[in-house]
């Protein structure tokens, strides 16, 4: 229990990222942060918002040292005590689990004031999530300047950039196989791997790394998304609960909702058919593999809505137009979580994927950005992220760090994610390389396939 | 006229009061006049050169050439291009190769050499990336030192596909857009059928063009004769809710087909309340080409009321007047005299429509299930994901043929000129 | 009316109304019967109503109450195209896209008549207005007279008792609307046909009409032949609007036989022919045409002074402005005669004017 004497405010009192939905960061000796979440109850309008969550924020973490509530005029005395309480209790389960850690260096921030960081991003939830767990304590750290933008993936932009020798972009979130495209093909920086912050709990950053995810020589991982299955528990009372369900209309008839491309779909239409993780791409490889993926596509064609963005899925959940339906678990989390719909994720037969970043080639804050990059994937970043969407951390480290989701105390995200133990089980990671051979003769494939 | 046999030249030409002949006279005065004239519209001229002229040709041109495995591997590529494509590969075949990709994989562009050539044949883009990390290290001999790297380069069909794609100057994308394979013999022969798109997709489009064009003008036509014939005030109104379409977003639009259309929104309500369908079968008007065809229609109606509606407004009313006082119907009026004089319209309207939807994607797309697949977005797929230009190139190519043919075909059958925009 | 309709009315309009929007009445109790064969304009000023009447006639319009017969039957509920009146209407109304003789076949075809029948009459009704020629030409390819045969030609082709004319000359220049009067005067003199014409030019009326009925404000003012409307109008609207006019206000003073003697203001008394002019002691206007007037020679004893005050030369007379009882419009027309003194500008002379060429009108209309 070394942490709870350490329990004070930070020095720059004044900077702390307090956030709307009332949440409390607090730091203890060592330097990290754990968040404790805090119900605000009602604030008067006109009143400024930010000092009124610093004073509560500084009573309530007074209250969370000595044990008794330091109340506000505008707070009830003993639920104030209450929510510290249970804040404590919180704040005591975090700590535990990183006493289990060794407890070794991690990142500092510099100074760069005066600095500014472009960060590209996809939007919405996802684009919160980074700003809530990378950009304002960044902000709050180094005083550097971050400016959001958002575009919808694909290398076009970056390449134009690039091309034209005016890089206003710093930093970008792509996806695996536009991250490869983009190192192939000299658009975006080499990094270097080593000066990465450890892990938490010490572990060089090679090792923290979920296996694997480093190896794009111009690209760290963030996130693992994945593609799942999920269905509206309350209109139906068959429980599918693997992939192969998913195919099979005897007995889980309904229509099926599937993204209209070929990846991931063929992927799982070979689980389905009860080949194992580890064998999809080579029997992908082959003719007679596709043929058999497609053969599992044609049992349940017919009864297929196609989709296309992400936000679709659990549209179509909720309309009814699908009995189940193939998603980014994300979208799925969020619905459940903030829309308060009843769905379930199979996690049978999943295929994740990863999101990294990169710093486009020749980028004008290339040094910022790089800082930024360092303290966005480091353990306690990832993990903050991770509470507010249900893409997974990409380091070993995050996950025993991974809160609950930050507007709802109560909910824990640890067995949303993709790579909790539990939802991992048949998990197959998709696999960039297969696709760069294969996606113009397979999409071919597919769209004939589905125009017949 | 003693005038004008006095001012007669020797040659029979009329002469001005100085003697020069008249037609020298008015040409030289009409000159400046008319390099004013071409001064006024250069900039015009200039500006549709370079946004209209110019992309179109590159485009085309896009469409038959693509030099990136020539501008990249230098020493390879006229090598490949001489190779007869039968033959053992040669060792200065795999010399070339191997130094070319030390080379690319330097400069960072083998990433794109591998594209290019994995788009004759699947998996060589591995094989590049993977042969060009390992070719600094390889020694001579290069085709077994290749070979040793992966066996794929044992392969005479990698090579084949190399050989095509070193070609710069090539028909393989047409080929390729018209459901054919260019072969590194220089032949043509048919693509795999599970693999043939194109060409269906082709009248695919045509064909939900040609049924967005008929109703738009089956809707729009009574729209546009209702809004020619109300006081301006309740006119103006009907007018904003047809250009309302115009000032919402896609998304908004999207979002409102698929409340109205899906099998549990709006419409499907109506109509189980009105008995015309059961409850357990509900009409799939979304996801389909149904949901296609209605928001096809939806979203481009503007385009087939304005037309019509200008060449009404300008109808005068005294036209079909004049027809009934003569004894002609309702109908007879209707369709003898002022349909007629709207041909001009619907020309417009028709083309406008036909030409829009041939170029719509993203709609379809959203609503239109496994038929919302037009030609358009497989344009869009090479032009943003695969980043295969010179197949979107080919396939725009083809798209314009198209419309130029209707064009012509339009101008033989209605006439060019009997068209009005307003 | 001096000439009482005789036959049983072709036309007759009986105490027709028509409101558009419920407030104000742009036809107000229309009375008008209309004889076969007769020439019948309306004319008045734009909106007085007139071109309602013909659109109600020819079925465009309905009336608002009232009831139009046409031959003794009621047309209110019968469809223009089952009236069987031909109509020209003031853009010519040609159907662009058919050629002149499609244009022309169009009323026969759609009477179904056989194809040998249709040829014949279009061929005839052509060479009626001399345009032979020009069967396979497109109406934009005609000249506006030329447009205008047509338009006449194809009102007539199918042969109907009715024929109504809409301003059908007010596109063409002077001289070829003096031309074409002269031309559907003759048609209409030929083919004995009923014509109902209006136009708001009062030369064309009078040139062309049988009787000529002025409208003003939704009511008809006189309905007369064209002699009788200029020589005697019944009130000053009518006065006014056709011909030339002198108006001289004044009070009267005493009514005996019919003639009026009248206080002019700012002049001694006159007399005039008390038409319109109510009892004695009412305001009324003096309406006499330039042309009536007499210089220097008065016969009668309606003497006045005039200051002459602009001469303009037109040949076979002189136009003379002068001032009057201090109205400085008085016009003149002095022929160009032997017997006729010269007037010069600046000089003061003696005008005057026969009794029953001047009429005391009422001073509703007189004030415009």
């Amino acid at each position: 229990m070394r942490g709870r004497t350490g329990l004070t405010l930070p020095e720059r009192r004044g900077a702390i990222p307090f956030n709307v939905q009332g949440e409390l960061p607090a730091w203890y000796d060592g330097g990290k942060r754990i968040f404790l979440h805090f119900k605000i109850e009602k604030e008067k309008p006109g009143e400024d918002l930010m000092t009124l969550k610093t004073l509560i924020g500084a009573a309530s973490a007074l209250a969370m040292m000595t044990g008794t509530a330091f109340a506000d005029a505008k707070m009830d005395a003993k639920k104030a005590l209450e929510q510290a309480k249970a804040a404590v209790e919180q704040a005591m389960a975090a700590l535990e689990a990183s006493d289990t850690m060794s407890g070794g260096a991690s990142y500092e921030f510099p100074n760069l004031d005066g600095d500014q960081v472009t960060v590209v991003s996809w939007g919405g939830a996802y684009t919160k999530s980074q700003v809530e767990a990378y950009h304002k304590p960044f902000i709050a750290g180094t005083g550097a300047k971050v400016v959001s933008e958002d575009y919808n993936g694909g290398l076009a932009e970056i390449k134009a950039q690039v091309e034209a020798g005016n890089v206003t972009w710093d930093i970008v979130d792509v996806e695996l196989s536009d991250a490869v495209r983009a190192c192939d093909e000299g658009l975006a920086e080499e990094i270097d791997m080593s000066s990465l912050p450890d892990g938490a709990d010490g572990t060089p950053a090679a090792d923290d790394f979920i296996a694997g995810t480093l190896d794009v020589p111009c690209a760290v991982p963030t996130i693992v998304w994945s593609t799942i299955f999920a269905y509206d528990s309350e209109k139906t009372d068959r429980t599918p609960t693997t992939i192969a369900n998913f195919f099979d209309l005897e007995k889980f008839p309904g229509k099926r909702g599937m993204r209209k491309s070929p990846k991931a779909n063929l992927e799982m239409a070979l689980m389905a058919d009860g080949v194992g993780a580890g064998e999809v791409y080579d029997v992908l490889s082959t003719d007679e593999g596709v043929d058999r993926a497609f053969a599992m596509l044609d049992k349940i064609k017919d009864d297929v809505v196609w989709w296309e963005a992400g936000a679709q899925p659990p549209q179509l959940l909720a309309d009814g137009e699908v009995e189940m339906t193939t998603a980014y678990n994300g979208r799925i989390f969020n619905a459940v979580a903030a829309e308060d719909k009843p769905f379930e994720i199979v996690w049978d037969g999943q295929v994740w994927d990863l999101d990294l970043w990169i710093i486009p080639k020749g980028a004008k804050n290339k040094d910022a950005a790089m800082e930024f990059l360092k303290y966005s994937t480091s353990t306690q970043a990832l993990a903050d992220q991770a509470s507010w969407i249900s893409y997974g951390p990409t380091r070993q480290s995050s996950a025993p760090l991974v809160a609950n989701y930050a507007t709802k105390p109560d909910l824990k995200m640890g067995p949303q994610m993709p790579t909790a133990p539990q939802n991992f089980g048949n998990a197959l990671q998709n696999d960039f390389e297969f696709w760069a051979d294969n996606q113009d003769e397979l999409n071919e494939r597919f769209n004939a396939w589905l125009a017949n | 006229m003693t005038d004008a046999t006095a001012n007669q030249g020797p040659d029979g030409l009329l002469l001005a009061t100085d003697g020069t002949p008249l037609k020298a006279k008015l040409r030289q005065s009409m000159k400046a006049s008319r390099r004013r004239a071409f001064g006024l519209v250069l900039p015009l001229l200039l500006f549709v050169l370079a946004s209209f002229v110019i992309p179109i040709i590159m485009l085309l041109w896009t469409g038959v050439s693509n030099d990136t495995y020539a501008a990249n591997m230098p020493r390879s590529a006229p090598l490949m291009r001489a190779w007869d494509g039968s033959s053992q590969p040669t060792e200065a075949m795999a010399e070339a190769m191997v130094l070319d990709m030390i080379d690319a994989r330097k400069a960072k562009t083998i990433g794109k050499v591998a594209s290019r050539v994995n788009r004759e044949q699947s998996g060589t883009r591995s094989l590049y990336t993977k042969s060009a990390r390992r070719a600094a290290k390889m020694e001579p001999p290069f085709l077994d030192a290749l070979v040793k790297a992966d066996k794929d380069w044992a392969d005479i069909e990698t090579w084949r596909a190399t050989k095509i794609a070193a070609t710069s100057l090539t028909p393989a994308y047409y080929a390729a857009a018209l459901d054919y394979k260019y072969t590194a013999d220089g032949e043509f022969v048919e693509q795999d059928e599970v693999r043939q798109i194109h060409v269906q997709l082709f009248w695919k489009t045509i064909w939900v063009s040609g049924a967005v064009m008929l109703f738009c003008l089956l809707l729009g036509y009574p729209v546009a004769y209702l809004l020619s014939h109300l006081p301006a005030k309740k006119a103006n109104l009907l007018m904003i809710l047809v250009l309302l379409p115009f000032w919402t977003s896609l998304l908004v639009r999207t979002t409102a087909w698929i409340a109205m259309l899906q099998s549990q929104g709006v419409l499907n309500d109506i109509f189980v309340w009105l008995g015309i369908t059961g409850d357990e079968q509900r009409f799939s008007l979304i996801y389909n080409m149904t949901g296609t065809l209605i928001a096809m229609t939806h979203i481009l109606l503007p385009f087939m009321i304005l037309p019509i509606y200008s060449v009404m407004r300008a109808i005068p009313p005294s036209h079909v007047r004049a027809a009934k006082s003569l004894g002609a119907t309702n109908w007879t009026a209707f369709w003898r005299v002022y349909f007629p004089a709207t041909i001009p319209g619907i020309g417009a309207g028709g083309l406008l429509v036909f030409i829009l939807s041939i170029g719509y994607y993203i709609t379809p797309a959203l609503v239109g299930g496994q038929d919302g697949q037009l030609i358009s977005n497989f344009i869009a797929y090479h032009m943003q994901r695969s980043l295969n230009w010179s197949l979107a190139a080919a396939l725009g190519g083809i798209l314009l043929a198209i419309v130029l043919v209707l064009y012509w075909l339009y101008d033989r059958i209605v006439g060019i000129d009997n068209m009005k925009l307003g | 009316m001096t000439e009482s309709v005789t036959e049983r009315p072709f036309v007759h309009f009986d105490g027709v109304q028509k409101s558009y929007d419920g407030e104000t009445l742009v036809v107000k109790d229309l009375n008008l019967e209309i004889a076969p064969g007769e020439f019948v304009t309306m004319l008045g000023p734009s909106g007085s109503g007139k071109t309602t009447c013909l659109m109600m006639l020819a079925g465009f319009e309905a009336a608002t109450s009232g009831e139009i017969y046409l031959k003794g039957e009621p047309i209110n509920n019968v469809p223009p195209h089952k009236r069987n009146i031909g109509m020209v209407f003031q853009n010519y109304a040609l159907f662009p896209h058919m050629t002149v003789a499609e244009n022309l076949a169009f009323p026969l075809q759609v009477r179904k008549m056989r194809r040998k029948d249709v040829k014949d009459k279009v061929a005839r009704a052509l060479g009626m207005v001399q345009m032979d020629e020009f069967g396979s030409r497109k109406p934009a390819q005609l000249s506006g007279g030329q447009q205008q045969r047509v338009a006449l030609a194809r009102a007539l082709v199918f042969e109907p008792q009715l024929i109504l004319m809409d301003e059908p000359l007010g596109a063409l220049d002077k001289q070829l609307r003096e031309h074409m009067q002269y031309e559907i005067k003759h048609i209409h003199e030929q083919l004995g046909v009923t014509v109902v014409y209006v136009t708001h030019d009062q030369s064309e009326a009078l040139t062309m009409s049988d009787r000529i009925a002025v409208f003003d404000d939704g009511v008809i003012q006189q309905l007369a032949p064209p002699a009788e409307l200029y020589e005697r109008p019944e009130n000053a609207f009518v006065a006014q609007f056709i011909g030339e006019n002198n108006r001289l206000p004044g009070k009267v003073t005493a009514i005996e036989n019919g003639v009026a003697r009248v206080a002019l203001d700012n002049g001694p008394e006159v007399l005039a022919l008390a038409i319109n002019c109510g009892e004695v002691g009412n305001r009324t206007v003096l309406s006499i045409r330039p042309e009536r007037v007499q210089v220097n020679h008065v016969t009668d004893a309606n003497r006045l002074d005039g200051h002459v005050q602009e001469l303009i030369y037109l040949g076979d007379h002189i136009r003379c402005r002068m001032q009057v009882c201090g109205n400085d419009d008085f016009i003149v027309k002095v022929p160009n005669s032997p017997e006729h003194a010269m007037l010069r500008e600046g000089e003061t002379c003696t005008v005057g004017w026969n009794t029953e060429d001047c009429r005391a009108l009422d001073l509703a209309h007189g004030a415009m």
